[in-house]
């Protein structure tokens, strides 16, 4: 089922189009991902899902009826830039926020506790926000964003800032999030914490959705010619006309060879070819790395657009 | 709890709590009850202090006798004793002072030196100077041979004291001292233009720090722009009102400790008589005569007690609170607006001028308003809304007709309705607009919008 959809937005600001004709489509408990290079439109995306300002055309869904204004009551927002009081005791400020949403004191310390423990900063409840790290801020705000339990959650960047071990740690938590059936919708630079966690991307570039679908199918149509063969034992296929090696390891009594077929080649010559050199654990077509497909897919849409 | 209370219950805590306002709370009272204090302690001490002088004339003794000794300073004139002679050892000789006067006074007003320890006190160099002049000016007529002289001059002697009365609709009359209403007109106007800029601009400071630091679209999920604009508002209200009223209770409280245990009973004691025994030292009071002279200077302190506990105190703290709420409810509301149109703190200049100009030109009006408080200029500004609070708390002190206060309230009231309603639908856009540059014409627009 789907939760959220966007059809067809358009959003222009005097000098730039920030949007033109984006849709995207949310299933319910599904993590989306939306990819681009700076400036492309994202959070423009998300400022129109949350809104903060209202789309010039088109128009946005939840449930599929049309968002109303009381539906923000359902969304849970983090924003790029922290958005605390910097004065403000954590805790007291954490309170605060979740009262806001509409949370009882009880209840509101309840799970402020809970996520506190979670995420390892009870010793921060008294502290002023302005003594925290950039990255200790966040991991409070996340707090503040996830702990009305709404159904969706947009971050907007959600891991600059931290480092490895946080990073991690708040993977995790969305992971953990969705599998308590909430819909994630999230912007981001680091292209391996979309393999991980998302279902589903949008490719944003220049206001305009340039690659769209889930993870899996993305990855396996720009696959191409590659793949990766595990042997039993020390292997290393030597290459022909019709495949070449491009590297190759041993380890642990299995060898793991990454071969480039030749574009005109029938695969299951290749995959012959393979059962002739050795004893055959897998065949696997090699799926490029989302960063990969990232840069592909912008640098060839930017060198069309300079064409024309 | 409802989410507005919540708003507000943040903004008051988050200022109450902060070093500045309770430093600030806790020091101002102080100067508050230094103006009650020190006039009493001023008076307490002239009582006490007796001071002899030792007039010098150089050659002549034309000045002998001519300063009355009055009820705490004795003059004692030395003929035949140079200056030099007496310069350094006169304390020892147990003087206050030397007053030495040269033979040139009558040419030269500067030629009459007072050597002293301390700094003399200006009623006594007010007493010594006009016994002077008077009589330099009798020797300055005598010249001229005029027959019966000190008669003619005992006869065109006269005093003049206004005594200021006024009348109020239910035909009592009141003493009042017109430096009084000015002082209080002055600090009336004054607090009022201090207190809506203070608040008015922590208001617009809280507005900024929201948008930038982007707390704002988080906190929009949860209530409406209006709400927190609101909330915002009257939090910092409720942080003037409750310094205001601790500062009133500090004051008293601290008078009130003071006039106990430091001031000695005497001086109290005369403070609270005062509005009698100012009446019968002003009948009782000759030109000339000497001991009237230091009456009539004490007397000057009593009228000014007098005028004090005379003034409408009851209508000028009500008033007061009053127009600081409203006044600040209207300038904080622009301010916020303000606030909200802008990125950053140094682009709020071109939108802050014409805020600025109607409370400037409030604060002017109301200086000229202690000079000519019935002006048409002063009653205009004090019925027209965006400089009434300031205007018409310098004109209370000086007693204003019932309706025009009742006009200016009501039409105060009228306009903060109008100028909230434009505030905040300038605030619900401004606040979720970044990196655009606010003009005008953009604040019109978004004035504009609707829904």
């Amino acid at each position: 089922m789907i939760l959220f959809e966007a059809k067809d937005v358009t959003k222009r600001f005097a000098t730039q189009t920030a949007l033109d004709g984006v849709s995207i489509s949310v299933p319910e408990q599904s993590i989306y991902g939306l990819l681009g290079p700076n400036g492309a439109g994202k959070t423009t995306l998300i400022r129109i899902i949350n809104q903060i300002t209202a789309p010039d055309s088109g128009a946005i869904f939840l449930n599929g009826h049309p968002v109303r204004p009381e539906d923000v009551h359902n969304i849970g927002y983090l924003p790029e830039e922290r958005g605390l009081y910097k004065k403000m005791k954590v805790g007291e400020q954490a309170l605060y926020l979740a009262q806001l949403k509409g949370l009882s004191h009880a209840e509101a310390m309840r799970r402020l506790k809970y996520w506190f423990r979670k995420l390892e900063i009870t010793g921060w409840w008294d502290k002023k926000v302005e003594e925290l790290s950039k990255g200790m801020q966040q991991k409070v705000q996340f707090v503040t964003t996830v702990l009305h339990e709404p159904k969706l959650l947009i971050f907007d960047e959600p891991f600059t800032g931290f480092d490895p071990i946080n990073v991690k740690q708040i993977k995790d938590e969305i992971l953990f999030l969705r599998e308590r059936g909430a819909t994630i919708i999230f912007s981001t630079h680091n292209m391996s914490s979309v393999e991980e966690l998302c279902d589903n991307i949008s490719l944003i570039n220049k206001a305009h959705t340039i690659l769209q679908g889930s993870v899996e199918k993305i990855r396996r149509d720009w696959a191409g010619d590659e793949y990766d063969v595990v042997f039993a034992g020390e292997v290393t296929p030597s290459g022909n006309n019709r495949y070449s090696v491009v590297n190759s390891s041993f380890e642990g009594g299995k060898s793991s060879v990454h071969i480039r077929a030749a574009g005109t080649s029938d695969i299951n010559e290749v995959i012959r070819d393979m059962t002739v050199a050795g004893q055959v654990l897998s065949f696997n077509p090699a799926l490029p790395s989302m960063n990969e497909i990232f840069i592909r897919v912008v640098e060839t849409k930017n060198k069309e657009a300079a064409k024309n | 709890m409802n989410k507005i209370t919540l708003i507000i219950r943040r903004e008051y805590l988050t200022r109450v709590r902060k070093k500045s306002f309770i430093i600030m709370t806790l020091l101002t009272p102080f100067l508050f009850a230094l103006i009650f204090i020190i006039p009493a302690l001023v008076m307490n001490n002239q009582d006490k202090d007796f001071k002899k002088i030792a007039v010098i004339e150089d050659g002549s003794d034309l000045f002998t006798n001519v300063i009355p000794n009055t009820k705490d300073t004795e003059f004692d004139y030395l003929s035949g004793v140079k200056l030099n002679d007496i310069k350094n050892t006169f304390a020892s000789q147990g003087y206050y002072g030397v007053l030495y006067i040269s033979p040139q006074i009558v040419t030269t007003p500067d030629a009459v030196q007072l050597i002293s320890m301390k700094q003399p006190p200006i009623g006594l160099l007010d007493h010594i100077s006009g016994s002077l002049e008077k009589e330099i000016e009798k020797q300055k007529l005598l010249a001229y041979n005029i027959e019966n002289l000190d008669e003619i001059l005992r006869s065109i002697n006269t005093s003049v004291r206004i005594q200021t009365i006024k009348m109020d609709e239910t035909g009592s009359a009141r003493e009042t001292s017109t430096g009084i209403s000015m002082a209080l007109a002055y600090i009336g106007g004054f607090l009022m233009y201090m207190l809506v800029f203070m608040f008015g601009s922590m208001v617009m400071r809280g507005v900024i720090e929201e948008k930038t630091s982007r707390i704002v679209e988080v906190i929009i999920s949860s209530v409406k722009p209006v709400q927190l604009m609101m909330g915002k508002i009257i939090g910092v209200a409720l942080v003037g009102l409750t310094q205001f009223a601790l500062w009133i209770v500090l004051t008293l409280a601290l008078v009130t400790v003071v006039k106990t245990n430091m001031l000695p009973e005497g001086a109290m004691e005369q403070l609270q008589h005062i509005p009698q025994s100012f009446a019968e030292a002003d009948q009782g009071m000759t030109a000339m005569d000497a001991p009237a002279i230091t009456d009539a200077q004490l007397t000057e302190f009593q009228k000014i007690f007098a005028g004090a506990l005379n003034q409408p105190w009851g209508l000028i703290i009500l008033s007061f609170v009053f127009y600081f709420i409203t006044g600040y409810l209207l300038y904080a509301s622009l301010f916020a607006a303000i606030g909200s149109a802008v990125d950053n703190e140094t682009e709020t200049q071109q939108f802050m001028l014409p805020v600025t100009i109607p409370i400037l030109l409030g604060l002017f009006v109301a200086m000229g308003t202690m000079q000519n408080p019935e002006s048409s200029l002063s009653f205009w500004f004090s019925i027209i809304p965006l400089t009434s609070p300031i205007v018409m708390m310098a004109r209370i002190p000086f007693d204003v007709h019932g309706w025009e206060i009742a006009l200016s309230m009501g039409l105060m009231l009228l306009t903060i309705i109008g100028t909230v309603w434009m505030a905040a639908k300038i605030y619900r856009t401004g606040i979720l607009m970044y990196g655009k540059k606010s003009s005008y014409k953009e604040l019109w627009k978004w004035l504009t919008y609707k829904g």
